[in-house]
C-alpha cells in the first residue's frame, strides 16, 4: 500500500512538471503581454516593468524561475492587482469556492444518488421516468442559464434570496443550486444505470432467494455496489467543482477562485495564470488518486498493487 | 461492523469539511454584518449608496492606479489640488495658486486639511506622491501623467535625480511646480488621480500601506475607505477630517464588484444597488432599448470616441481617397440608432462635442454615398486600378466582442452595397488583438479613445508621432504636429482653441481614421439620488451626492 502511493506520488510530480511546462510555454506563446492596453505605455516604462518581473530574461532562465517559485510553493506577485501575491488570490479565494462547491457537491450527491435509486427500482414506472426528465433537463441546460432562472424567479420574482453577491449563508442558496443541476443530473444518471446492472446480477437474485426483504438488498447489496461508478466520477469532479466555476461565480459576484482561471489568461497575468494552474492540478491529481485508493475499501476485489507484473 | 465504522467515519469527515468551511464563512460575515441594511430603515432616508465597480481595482495607491476601477474609488477616496465641478476645475486642496508670466512655473498655496488619521496635509505629501510615481524602481505604468512637470520625463527614465523634477514644496503650505512647457490645461491634470497626495509619513513608514484598508491606509478626500475584501467588496464612509465635510452628505458608500453585465441590472432591480450601468458598471446591451422605452435609463454623452483606424502604409489604404471613400460611406445614424443603441452621439470628427460642442455637426456629412464614389474614383485612378473589382477584399480587424462584432458586419454591408468594396472581418481575442495592431499588422482595426483629462489635445496628439504609441495608422503630417506643438505654448485660450481646430480640420481632410460615434454613459440610478457629479470625461464623485 505505502509503496503503491509513493509510486504514485511520483507520477503525480512527473505529471504536474509537464502540465507546469506545457502552461509556461503556450502561455508564452500567446501574443501580448501583462502591460498590452489599449493606452500604450511609454517604452521606457515597459522595460522598468518587464525588469521588475523578470520578463526581460532570457526564456528559459525565466522557466528556471518558475520552477524554483512553485517548488518553493510561492507564486510571486499578481500583475493585475498590484500589492496582492497570488498566493494571497488563492488563500482568499479557495475557500469561499471551496464552501461554494462542497454545498452543490453535498446536494447533487445527496440528491442525485436518491433518485437514481429510486429511478432503478421504479425502472419504467413513473417514478423513471420522471427522475430521467429531470436528469435531462439538468444536464441540457447550460449552467448560466440555470443560474438566470434562478436568479428570475427565487430572487426577483419571489424575494426569497438575494439576486448575487457572498454575504451571508442566503447568499449561497442559488449559486449552489445552479452549480449542483448538471452535476445532479449527471449522478443520477450515473447511479440509476449501474443499480439497473447490479440489480440483474446473480448475488442479487440469490439474496432474493434467501428471502431477504428487498430493503435489505437494496441497502445492503445492491447501493454498495452500484455507487463505484459514482466514485469515480466524483473525484476529478470535485477537484473542479471546489476550485470554482468561472460562469457561477461571475454571474452571482462570488469572489472565488474559478473566475481567476479565465480572467488571469485575458490579462495576461502570467504568474497568477501558472499559480491557478499548478494548484488546480494538484487536487486534481490528489483527488485521482484518493479515489484510486476508495476503490479498494469500497470493493474489495480491486487490489491496488495490481501493477506489478512488469517488474 | 468494520463497515458501519468506516461508514460512519467518513460521513463524520464529510460533516466536518462541511463545518469548518462553515465557520471560516460566519468570520467573514460578521465583519460584514455591521451594514444593519434593514435596521437603518427607521432613520429618515439613509444616506447610504451601493453601486458596482465590477472588479478589484489594479491599485488604490494613486501613484500606482492606471484604470478606471481603481479612478473611481480613489477619486471619493482622495483630493488633488483641484477638483472638476460641472467641466470646470475648482480649488480644491488649494487654497489659491499663482502662474508665472511664462506660463511654467505655478505656485499653489494649500488650505488646512488633514489626512484621515488627523495628520496635516502638506505640500511635502504631494512632492512625496509625484516623485514616488516617477521613481522608476516603482514601476508607476502612468508615471506618464506626470511627464508635463519639469525633468519628470528625465527621471522615470533614469536620466535624471529626484532633485531635478520640478516640485518642491517651499513650506508646509506652498508647493511650486515647474513644467517643461506651457501646458494649458495644468489645473485640469492636477484633479487627476496621479497628481493625488499621498501621506508621506505614513507611506514612509509602511512602503505597503496602499494594500489593505487600516490605520495605514489614509487618504484626504470626502470619504475614507473602512473596509476592503479583494475581490468582493469596498466600503466607504464619511471622512469626518475632509475640510469640505458640510458639503459631503452621504455617510457610507458600498462598492461591490460584480462583473455581469445582467446580474448588475437584476440586482438593481431587485432594490441590492442604488445605481446601475457606467461609468463604474454596465448595462447590458440589450436591455437598452427597453429601459429607454420605460423612461428610466439616463444617457449622458463623455469624452470618447470610437473609431476605424486606417494603417496608412498598407495598400489600398495609403491612398487618402479611398480612406476618404470608406469614411464617407459609412451610415453612423443606422448604426447608433440600430446597432449601439445607447444614445451615442454619429461622430463625424475627432475630438468629442463635451470639448468641442460644434463637433455635433462634424466636418463632413454623415452617409454622404455620393461623395464617396466621387472619392473612391478618384482613388481608384490614382492607383492605377480601372474598376473597385480589381480591388482586393479589406481586411477589417476587431477585438472579439458582440458589440464589436455586429457594427463590423454592418459597415461591412455598407461598403460592399454603396462602393462595392469587399470587406473580410478578422476578430481575435483583446491582447492579441492589441498586439497586432500595436505592430501595425492589420489594414483597419477598431479602437476607441477616453480622455483622461478635458483638452482637445488628448485626442489630437495620438496622431501627432508617427511612432507616437497609440497613433497605430503610421499617418504623420508636419503642419498638424506643428500646430499641436504651437498650441501648448499659447496663452490666449480663444487661439489655442482656433489652432487646435486647424488641426483637426488636417487630421479630418487626411482621414488616417474614420470616426464612428462619440461614447455615451448610460445608466439607471434610484430616483431619490441627487447631485451625483458626472464629468464630461465620464468620471464619477459623490461627494455632492445624497438621497432625497
Amino acid at each position: 500500500m505505502l509503496r503503491y502511493i509513493s509510486k504514485r506520488l511520483l507520477y503525480m510530480l512527473l505529471s504536474l512538471f509537464l502540465i507546469v511546462t506545457a502552461t509556461f510555454f503556450l502561455m508564452r506563446a500567446a501574443p501580448g503581454g501583462p502591460f498590452t492596453s489599449e493606452k500604450q505605455i511609454p517604452p521606457e516604462i515597459e522595460k522598468n516593468l518587464n525588469e521588475f518581473y523578470g520578463l526581460d530574461l532570457p526564456w528559459y532562465h525565466q522557466y528556471f524561475n518558475y520552477l524554483v517559485s512553485i517548488a518553493k510553493w510561492d507564486f510571486g506577485p499578481s500583475f493585475k492587482y498590484k500589492g496582492q501575491t497570488v498566493n494571497d488570490l488563492i488563500e482568499e479565494g479557495f475557500p469561499v469556492s471551496f464552501f461554494l462547491g462542497m454545498e452543490a457537491l453535498l446536494l447533487a450527491v445527496s440528491i442525485g444518488v436518491l433518485l437514481g435509486i429510486i429511478a432503478a427500482l421504479n425502472h419504467n414506472k413513473w417514478q423513471d421516468y420522471g427522475a430521467m426528465v429531470f436528469a435531462v433537463l439538468g444536464i441540457s441546460v447550460p449552467s448560466f442559464i440555470m443560474a438566470s432562472i434562478l436568479q428570475y424567479f427565487l430572487a426577483i420574482k419571489l424575494g426569497w434570496f438575494p439576486v448575487a453577491r457572498w454575504e451571508s449563508l442566503q447568499h449561497t442558496v442559488l449559486p449552489a443550486l445552479a452549480l449542483a443541476a448538471t452535476l445532479t443530473a449527471f449522478i443520477a444518471r450515473l447511479t440509476r444505470s449501474s443499480m439497473l446492472e447490479v440489480l440483474g446480477n446473480d448475488y442479487i437474485r440469490t439474496a432474493k432467494a434467501k428471502g431477504l426483504s428487498r430493503g435489505q438488498i437494496t441497502v445492503k447489496h445492491a447501493i454498495r455496489n452500484a455507487l463505484l461508478p459514482v466514485v469515480t466520477y466524483l473525484g476529478p469532479l470535485s477537484a473542479q467543482v471546489l476550485t470554482g466555476s468561472f460562469v457561477i461565480e461571475k454571474i452571482f459576484g462570488i469572489p472565488g477562485l474559478g473566475s481567476h482561471f479565465v480572467t488571469s489568461i485575458t490579462n495576461r497575468d502570467y504568474t497568477t495564470i501558472m499559480g491557478v494552474t499548478v494548484f488546480y492540478s494538484i487536487l486534481l491529481l490528489l483527488a485521482v488518486l484518493l479515489v484510486d485508493i476508495a476503490y479498494g475499501f469500497i470493493d474489495p476485489r480491486i487490489k491496488l498493487a495490481g501493477g506489478k507484473k512488469g517488474e | 461492523m468494520k463497515k458501519r465504522v468506516s461508514f460512519l467515519f467518513s460521513l463524520m469527515l464529510v460533516l466536518s469539511l462541511f463545518l469548518s468551511a462553515c465557520g471560516g464563512f460566519q468570520k467573514k460575515e460578521e465583519s460584514a454584518g455591521d451594514k444593519g441594511k434593514d435596521g437603518d430603515k427607521t432613520a429618515d432616508v439613509p444616506q447610504e449608496l451601493r453601486i458596482n465597480i465590477k472588479t478589484e481595482p489594479f491599485s488604490l495607491n494613486p501613484g500606482l492606479a492606471n484604470d478606471s476601477v481603481s479612478g473611481s474609488v480613489l477619486n471619493q477616496t482622495f483630493e488633488g489640488l483641484t477638483r472638476i465641478k460641472d467641466g470646470k476645475p475648482e480649488l480644491a486642496m488649494a487654497e489659491s495658486y499663482e502662474v508665472s508670466k511664462d506660463l511654467k512655473t505655478y505656485t499653489f498655496k494649500l488650505r488646512d486639511a488633514k489626512w484621515t488619521n488627523g495628520d496635516p496635509v502638506t505640500a511635502k505629501d504631494f512632492e512625496y506622491a509625484w516623485k514616488w510615481a516617477l521613481d522608476p524602481k516603482n514601476q508607476a505604468q502612468y508615471a506618464y501623467q506626470l511627464y508635463y512637470i519639469k525633468n519628470a520625463q528625465a527621471f522615470n527614465e533614469g536620466k535624471a535625480k529626484a532633485e531635478d523634477v520640478g516640485v518642491k514644496a517651499i513650506d508646509d503650505k506652498t508647493l511650486q511646480v515647474t513644467l517643461e512647457s506651457p501646458t494649458p490645461y495644468f489645473l485640469e491634470l492636477t484633479a487627476f488621480y496621479t497628481y493625488y497626495p499621498v501621506n508621506s509619513k505614513m507611506a514612509q513608514q509602511n512602503p505597503k500601506w496602499y494594500t489593505n484598508a487600516g490605520d495605514q491606509y489614509t487618504s484626504n478626500g470626502p470619504f475614507k475607505m473602512v473596509s476592503w475584501e479583494h475581490n468582493n467588496k469596498i466600503v466607504l464612509e464619511k471622512n469626518e477630517n475632509y475640510w469640505d465635510a458640510n458639503s459631503v452628505k452621504l455617510e457610507k458608500i458600498e462598492m461591490v464588484m460584480v462583473n455581469d453585465t445582467n446580474t448588475e441590472l437584476s440586482m438593481f432591480n431587485n432594490g441590492e444597488l442604488d445605481w446601475a450601468g457606467m461609468p463604474t458598471g454596465q448595462l447590458p446591451p440589450d436591455s437598452l432599448p427597453k429601459l429607454k422605452e420605460e423612461g428610466k435609463l439616463n444617457v449622458q454623452p463623455i469624452a470618447g470616441v470610437y473609431w476605424y483606424k486606417f494603417n496608412t502604409e498598407k495598400p489600398p489604404l495609403n491612398n487618402v481617397n479611398i480612406r476618404k471613400a470608406l469614411a464617407y460611406a459609412i451610415n453612423r445614424k443606422a448604426i447608433v440608432e440600430n446597432v449601439a443603441k445607447g444614445g451615442e452621439i454619429p461622430a463625424m470628427a475627432a475630438v468629442p462635442p463635451t470639448m468641442f460642442p460644434e463637433n455635433e455637426k462634424g466636418y463632413f456629412k454623415d452617409n454622404d454615398v455620393e461623395k464617396a464614389k466621387e472619392y473612391l474614383k478618384k482613388g481608384l485612378e490614382e492607383l492605377g486600378l480601372k474598376d473597385v473589382k480589381d480591388l482586393p477584399p479589406i481586411t477589417l480587424s476587431f477585438n472579439t466582442d458582440d458589440k464589436h462584432a455586429k457594427i463590423a458586419q454592418a459597415i461591412q454591408d455598407m461598403w460592399k452595397k454603396n462602393l462595392g468594396i469587399e470587406v473580410k472581418l478578422e476578430n481575435a481575442e483583446w491582447a492579441v488583438y492589441i498586439d497586432k495592431l500595436h505592430s501595425g499588422d492589420f489594414q483597419i482595426g477598431r479602437m476607441g479613445w477616453l480622455g483622461d483629462f478635458n483638452d482637445p489635445i488628448n485626442f489630437l496628439e495620438l496622431y501627432r508621432d508617427k511612432k507616437g504609441g497609440n497613433n497605430n495608422t503610421n499617418w504623420e503630417n508636419p503642419e498638424y504636429k506643428q500646430l499641436l506643438i504651437d498650441s501648448q505654448k499659447e496663452t490666449d485660450s480663444e487661439k489655442r482653441k482656433e489652432m487646435l481646430k486647424e488641426a483637426e480640420t488636417i487630421l479630418m481632410d487626411e482621414m488616417p481614421i474614420a470616426p464612428i460615434f462619440f461614447y455615451t454613459n448610460t445608466w439607471v440610478q434610484k430616483d431619490n439620488l441627487k447631485d451625483v457629479e458626472m464629468s464630461g470625461l465620464g468620471d464619477v464623485q459623490f461627494k455632492w451626492a445624497y438621497f432625497e
